[in-house]
C-alpha cells in the first residue's frame, strides 16, 4: 500500500498530486470560482455565514482520514482523495478480466466512461439544489448540521468526478465539468439527468427519505464503478463510499427518530390505533401510514434510477470492464456472463413472471436486487422501533412494480401489494399509497426551526448520541 | 407467411398521429412498442421498423391530398424523454439482407417525399427536438428543412452507426449532413463516430441543426418558425381558383390478389413463377366524359390517373418486398391513346390547380420508384397499347423496350403507335434532376432535337426506332420468339450483377442529392451489410445488445 503525501500547498486537500499536474491544477481553479458562485447561489439558503461544526476529509487513511472543527460553507475545503492504489490490481470482470488495470483511459472507452462519470456527477449536486431550503425548517442544530454535512461532502464529491473528467477526458471533459454546474435540479430548461433529482425536498420527512432511499441508490452506483478496471475510477468511488455511509445513517436514523417520538407520542396520549390518524396527528407528530406513504414514494422514485431491468448499456459498461456488480469480487462466477442467465420480473398476461435473460443485459435488474434487499435491512430496523413499543403497524416495501415510470412496469398501475389497477381505479385510490396535498401541508405545518442548541422539535425524538461525541446541547451550528 | 401490406389509413395508424389546425400539422411519432411488424424486438425508444415507415408515408401522402390547407408540418415525439433512436438494431440484425436493404430504400423514398412536399407542395417540414435523435431518427430531422433542437442539456442528435454498429447511416444521413446542411466535412466525421452525439451550442455551431431553444421557450419557438415560414411559403397553386381548398380523401385501396395475379382497377399484375417475370398491363382510362376541373372535383379519389398512381404505387412496393424472386418485370399498357393524351395535356393545362399539381406529383414519384426498382424493367409497345405523353415515361424508365411492328394477322386493330408529348421533356424528371428522355439522350442535344420535332404525334415502330424511341422492333412472325427469347435470357443471368449494371446504366448524367443516396451511400450500405464486421455472426450488428463488442475484420478494403 502507498499513498501520496497530502499537498497543503493548494488550495486543495488532495493525494493525487495536484500541485505538480500544471494542466488539472489550471482547469481546476477555473473551474473553482463558478463551483463557489454556484455553491452561493443553488447551496444551503441563508446559512453561508452560519459556522458549522463539520468534518472535512484530509487523507485517505482509515483512521484519521476527517477533521472536525467549525468552518463557514462557502470556506469548506473541498479535496480530490481517492483510496490508496491497491499494488497490482488486475481488472475483475468483463471482457477485460485478468489485466492490469488502466491508469489511463483507453481510447476505445472514452466516450462510455465519460458518460458514466457524467450521469453519476449530475447527480451529486443535485441534491445540494434540492435540499437548499431545508435549513429555515431544521428540528434542531444537530440536524441542521447533519444536512449542511451531507451537502458539502455532496459538494466534494462532484469535485471528485470533475477531477477525473479534467485529468483524463481533455476538453470534452472540461467541458461536461462546466454543464455540471449549469444544469439545475427541477429546473425546466436545464433540468438534472435523472428524474429522482429533479423532485421537490419539501420537508424533512421527505429528506430523511431521500437519504435513505436515493442516496442508497448512489451507494450501489458507487460501489460498482469502485470495481472499475479503470482503476482512478475505483479508488475514487471507494472513497466516496465512506462518507456516504454517513448520508445513509442521516437517512436512517433521522427516520428512525421521527417514528420513535410519533409511537412515543401515541403511547403516552393511549392512542394504539395507529390508523386513528387525526388523533395522531392532533399530537404534532407524524402518523405511521404517511409516513409509509412517504416511503412508497422515495422507494418508487429511487427504483427508477437503476434504468430499464434489461438493458443493452448496462451490459456494454460490464463487459467494456467499466462498471461492475455489487461486491463483485465476492460473487462465484466467471465474471464475465457470458452464458450466464439472470431471473427478471416481468409482466406478462397481466401476471407477473420471472423471465431468464442474459445475465450481461440484466444488470441493472441485479443491481437493483441487491439494492432492495439493503432497503429492507433499514425497514427491519424501523419496524423493531414500533414494535418496542408494541404498536400493531408494520412498515414495508411497496411491490417493485408500484409507481414506476421507467422499465418493465412502466405502463401499469400497480397497487404497493402488487395488484394491477386500470387506470380509473388507479386514479381513485391512488392517494391511499402516494402522499396528497393533505398529508404534504400536515406535514409542512410541523416545519417550525429549533434553534436552540440541545432542543428538538416535537415531531422528532433526539439522536441517541452526537456527531464526533459531542454532548447532547452541542451549539453544532453557530447562526451569525 | 402474409405478404407485408403497404396499405393503411390514419384510423388505423398504431405509431404515428396527424393532428391538424388551419395551415399547420402536427405529425407526432409515438411507436407502439409490441407493435412491431415482425415478432422477436420491441419497439423501444420510438425506434422503428418498416411498419412504422409503411405509416410515416401514407400519413405524408395524405397529409398531400386529404390536408392541401397545411402549409407546415411539425415532425416531433409523442414520447418524453426521446425523440426517436432510429431504425430498430434487433429488427436489422435478425432481418435478411433482403429485407434491409429494401427497408432502406423505402425509407429512403420516404424521406424524399417529405422534401419533395416541402419543395413542390408548399408543405414544409420541420423538426422540432426534444430527447435523444440518433441514426435514423436524426436522418428524419435531415429530410426536413428546419430543425429546431431543445437546449437542456441532454436533447441531442447522433449518427452513431460506425461507432455502434459498424455500419452507415444510410438512409441519407451522411450525404443530408454535408450536401443539404453542408456540415464542414471534418466536423461531419467528428460527428459521425461520437456515439452520443452532438448537443446544445455545438450542434447549432457545427450546423447540425437551425436554432436551439430552452425547453420553456421550445413551443413559443416553434409558433415563432410556422409563423414565419407560413408568411413566406405562400401557396404554389393559384389559391383565388380554389378559395375554398378541400382535401379529398383516400379511402383504403382496394386490390384482389391471388398467388398468380393481382387485379387494380387500372392495372392487372400477372405472376410467372416459373419464368420469374410479372407483367404489369396498365389499364387506360375508360371515362368518355370531357376533362374538366369540374369533373375532377367530382370524381375525386375516382380520377383515373390518381388510381394508376396508388395502384401502381402499391404493386410496386408489394413485388419488391414480398416477391423478391421474380426479377423481370414487363410493362404493358391497353386502351385509347387519344384519351390517355386528353388526360395527359389537361395535367400540364391545370397545373395550378392543387389537385392537379399533387396528382402530377404523385406520377412523378412513382415513376421514380419504378427507376430505383432493382428488377429488370422491360416496356412491350404493341397492338391495342396507349403510350401516350405521361404513360409513354414507363417506356424511358425501362432497361429495354421492344416495340411490335406492323400487325398480326388475326388481330384488327391498328399497328402500335407511341406519342412523346411536352410532358415528357419537363414534368416527370428522374432523382438525377432530368429527364428520362434527356438521360436516354445524354449529351445528344440533337437526338432530342429531332424527338421533340415528332411532338404529339402518333410515331410508328419504323419512326421509333429511327429516333432511338425503343430497343428493337420486331414484326408479328419475330415478335413472340425474340421477346420469349429475350426474357429467358434475362432470366439466366446473375440477379446481382444485373442489379448492379442496371442502376449504373438506369443513371446517366448528372448528381443529385437523391442519386449519391440511392446510389452511393446505399450502395456501400449495402455492402457492409453483406461484411462480417457488421453482420457476421460476431459482428457489430448481431452482437449488438449482448454487451459484447463487435469482432472486425481489419483488412482495409
Ligand atoms: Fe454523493
Ligand atoms: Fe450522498
Amino acid at each position: 500500500m502507498s499513498s501520496e503525501a497530502i499537498s497543503y500547498d493548494t488550495l486543495i486537500p488532495n493525494n493525487v498530486d495536484l500541485s505538480s499536474d500544471r494542466r488539472v491544477l489550471k482547469a481546476l481553479e477555473q473551474w473553482h470560482p463558478k463551483y463557489i458562485d454556484w455553491w452561493k447561489t443553488m447551496g444551503p439558503e441563508g446559512f453561508q455565514e452560519a459556522s458549522v461544526y463539520l468534518r472535512t476529509a484530509v487523507s485517505v487513511e482509515t483512521v484519521g482520514w476527517a477533521k472536525f472543527d467549525y468552518v463557514k460553507m462557502p470556506d469548506y475545503r473541498w479535496g480530490i482523495l481517492l483510496a490508496p492504489q491497491e499494488e497490482g490490481r488486475k481488472i475483475p470482470f468483463g471482457e477485460h478480466k485478468g489485466e492490469d488495470v488502466w491508469q489511463e483511459v483507453p481510447g476505445e472507452y472514452r466516450a462510455m466512461l465519460r458518460r458514466l462519470l457524467v450521469i453519476q456527477g449530475d447527480t451529486e449536486p443535485a441534491s445540494v439544489e434540492q435540499q437548499r431550503f431545508l435549513g429555515a425548517t431544521a428540528p434542531s442544530l444537530y440536524d441542521l448540521r447533519n444536512v449542511f454535512q451531507v451537502n458539502v461532502e455532496e459538494g466534494r464529491h462532484l469535485w471528485a468526478i470533475v477531477y477525473l473528467l479534467q485529468k483524463y477526458f481533455g476538453r470534452d471533459g472540461r467541458e461536461e465539468a462546466q454543464e455540471l454546474l449549469r444544469r439545475r435540479s427541477g429546473d425546466p430548461d436545464v433540468p438534472r439527468m435523472l428524474g429522482a433529482f429533479n423532485e421537490q425536498t419539501p420537508d424533512w420527512l421527505s429528506f430523511f427519505m431521500f437519504a435513505f432511499f436515493t442516496d442508497r441508490d448512489g451507494k450501489m452506483q458507487l460501489e460498482s464503478l469502485a470495481q472499475s478496471g479503470f482503476d482512478p475510477l475505483a479508488r475514487t468511488c471507494r472513497f466516496m463510499l465512506t462518507e456516504e455511509a454517513h448520508h445513509m445513517f442521516v437517512g436512517e436514523s433521522g427516520v428512525g427518530r421521527i417514528i420513535q417520538r410519533t409511537c412515543g407520542a401515541m403511547t403516552d396520549a393511549g392512542i394504539d390505533d395507529p390508523f386513528d390518524i387525526e388523533a395522531v396527528r392532533q399530537l404534532g407528530v407524524i402518523d405511521l401510514p404517511t409516513i409509509q406513504k412517504k416511503a412508497n414514494l422515495h422507494y418508487s422514485l429511487s427504483l427508477d434510477l437503476f434504468g430499464s431491468e434489461v438493458s443493452t448499456n448496462a451490459a456494454n459498461f460490464y463487459n467494456a470492464s467499466l462498471k461492475g456488480r455489487f461486491k463483485e469480487t465476492k460473487i462465484n462466477d466467471d465474471h464475465k456472463l457470458i452464458k450466464a442467465t439472470y431471473p427478471v420480473l416481468k409482466m406478462i398476461d397481466g401476471k407477473f413472471k420471472f423471465v431468464d435473460e442474459p445475465a450481461l443485459t440484466a444488470l441493472n435488474m441485479r443491481l437493483r436486487d441487491s439494492y432492495v434487499d439493503d432497503c429492507a435491512k433499514g425497514i427491519k430496523r424501523w419496524n423493531k422501533i414500533i414494535e418496542n413499543k408494541n404498536i400493531a403497524f408494520t412498515l414495508s416495501l411497496p411491490h417493485t412494480a408500484f409507481n414506476r415510470k421507467i422499465g418493465e412496469f412502466s405502463n401499469f398501475s400497480v397497487t404497493p401489494v402488487g395488484e394491477i389497477l386500470d387506470t380509473k381505479q388507479w386514479q381513485s385510490l391512488h392517494t391511499d399509497f402516494l402522499p396528497d396535498t393533505e398529508d404534504g401541508e400536515f406535514i409542512a405545518s410541523l416545519m417550525k426551526p429549533e434553534t436552540q442548541a440541545g432542543k428538538y422539535a416535537n415531531w422528532i425524538a433526539p439522536p441517541k448520541s452526537g456527531i464526533d461525541n459531542r454532548e447532547g446541547d452541542f451549539e453544532y451550528v453557530r447562526l451569525s | 407467411m402474409t405478404p407485408i401490406d403497404f396499405r393503411t389509413e390514419a384510423k388505423n395508424y398504431r405509431h404515428w398521429r396527424i393532428e391538424t389546425e388551419g395551415s399547420v400539422a402536427r405529425l407526432i411519432m409515438d411507436v407502439n412498442e409490441t407493435g412491431g411488424l415482425f415478432p422477436g424486438y420491441a419497439l423501444k425508444l420510438n425506434s422503428y421498423d418498416l411498419g412504422v415507415d409503411i405509416e410515416l408515408y401514407d400519413a405524408i401522402q395524405r397529409l398531400r391530398f386529404e390536408h392541401p390547407e397545411v402549409r407546415v408540418v411539425i415532425l416531433e415525439s409523442g414520447k418524453d424523454q426521446v425523440f426517436c433512436a432510429g431504425a430498430n438494431i434487433r429488427m436489422l440484425a435478425s432481418a435478411s439482407h433482403v429485407h434491409k436493404v429494401n427497408f432502406c430504400k423505402f425509407t429512403n423514398e420516404t424521406r424524399n417525399a417529405m422534401e419533395d412536399a416541402t419543395e413542390h407542395s408548399g408543405q414544409t417540414y420541420i423538426t422540432a427536438i426534444k430527447g435523444t435523435c440518433a441514426g435514423g431518427g436524426y436522418e428524419l430531422a435531415l429530410a426536413t428543412d428546419y430543425i429546431i433542437l431543445a437546449d437542456d442539456g441532454s436533447s441531442s442528435v447522433a449518427l452513431p452507426e460506425v461507432p455502434l454498429l459498424a455500419v452507415l447511416p444510410g438512409t441519407g444521413g451522411l450525404t443530408r449532413v454535408t450536401d443539404k446542411r453542408n456540415v464542414r466535412r471534418d466536423l461531419a466525421d467528428v460527428f459521425c463516430t461520437i456515439e452520443e452525439g452532438v448537443k446544445g451550442q455545438r450542434a447549432l455551431k457545427w450546423r447540425l441543426v437551425d436554432e436551439l431553444v430552452a425547453p420553456s421557450g421550445f413551443e413559443q419557438a416553434i409558433a415563432t418558425k410556422v409563423a414565419e415560414l407560413s408568411a413566406s411559403n405562400p401557396d404554389k397553386t393559384d389559391q383565388t381558383n380554389q378559395p375554398n381548398k378541400r382535401g379529398i380523401s383516400l379511402s383504403l385501396l382496394k386490390r384482389d390478389i391471388s398467388d398468380t395475379e393481382i387485379r387494380y382497377s387500372t392495372l392487372s399484375v400477372t405472376l410467372d413463377r416459373d419464368k420469374q417475370v410479372v407483367t404489369i398491363n396498365l389499364l387506360g382510362p375508360l371515362d368518355k366524359d370531357e376533362l374538366s376541373l369540374e369533373l375532377l372535383a367530382d370524381q375525386a379519389e375516382q380520377f383515373w390517373l390518381l388510381r394508376l398512381c396508388r395502384e401502381l404505387d402499391d404493386a410496386i412496393l408489394h413485388l419488391r418486398f414480398n416477391e423478391p424472386e421474380l426479377g423481370t418485370l414487363v410493362f404493358k399498357s391497353s386502351g385509347n391513346i387519344e384519351q390517355v393524351l386528353k388526360y395527359d395535356s389537361f395535367i400540364r393545362e391545370h397545373l395550378d390547380n392543387w389537385l392537379v399539381r399533387e396528382i402530377s406529383l404523385y406520377w412523378k414519384r412513382t415513376l421514380k420508384r419504378i427507376d430505383l426498382t432493382s428488377r429488370s424493367l422491360i416496356t412491350l409497345i404493341e397492338q391495342g397499347s396507349c403510350f401516350g405523353g405521361l404513360l409513354s415515361e414507363l417506356i424511358f424508365s425501362a432497361d429495354r423496350a421492344y416495340m411490335l411492328e406492323g400487325q398480326y394477322e388475326d388481330d384488327e386493330r391498328p399497328p402500335a403507335t407511341l406519342v412523346v408529348t411536352e410532358s415528357n421533356f419537363d414534368l416527370y424528371p428522374m432523382s438525377n434532376g432530368i429527364s428520362r428522355l434527356s438521360t436516354r439522350f445524354y449529351g445528344q442535344l440533337d437526338d432530342l432535337e429531332s424527338i421533340k420535332a415528332t411532338m404529339n404525334q402518333p410515331l410508328d415502330a419504323e419512326q421509333c426506332d429511327a429516333l432511338g424511341l425503343v430497343t428493337f422492333i420486331y414484326d408479328d412472325l419475330d415478335w413472340d420468339d425474340e421477346v420469349r427469347i429475350f426474357l429467358e435470357e434475362r432470366s439466366s443471368f446473375s440477379p446481382d450483377s444485373l442489379v448492379g449494371m442496371e442502376a449504373n446504366l438506369r443513371f446517366a448524367g448528372p448528381e443529385t442529392m437523391e442519386t449519391k443516396i440511392f446510389g452511393r451511400l446505399t450502395a456501400w450500405q449495402n455492402w457492409i451489410f453483406q461484411r462480417p464486421s457488421a453482420a457476421g455472426e460476431d459482428g457489430a450488428l448481431k452482437r449488438y445488445g449482448s454487451g459484447k463488442k463487435g469482432q472486425y475484420d481489419s483488412t482495409r478494403i
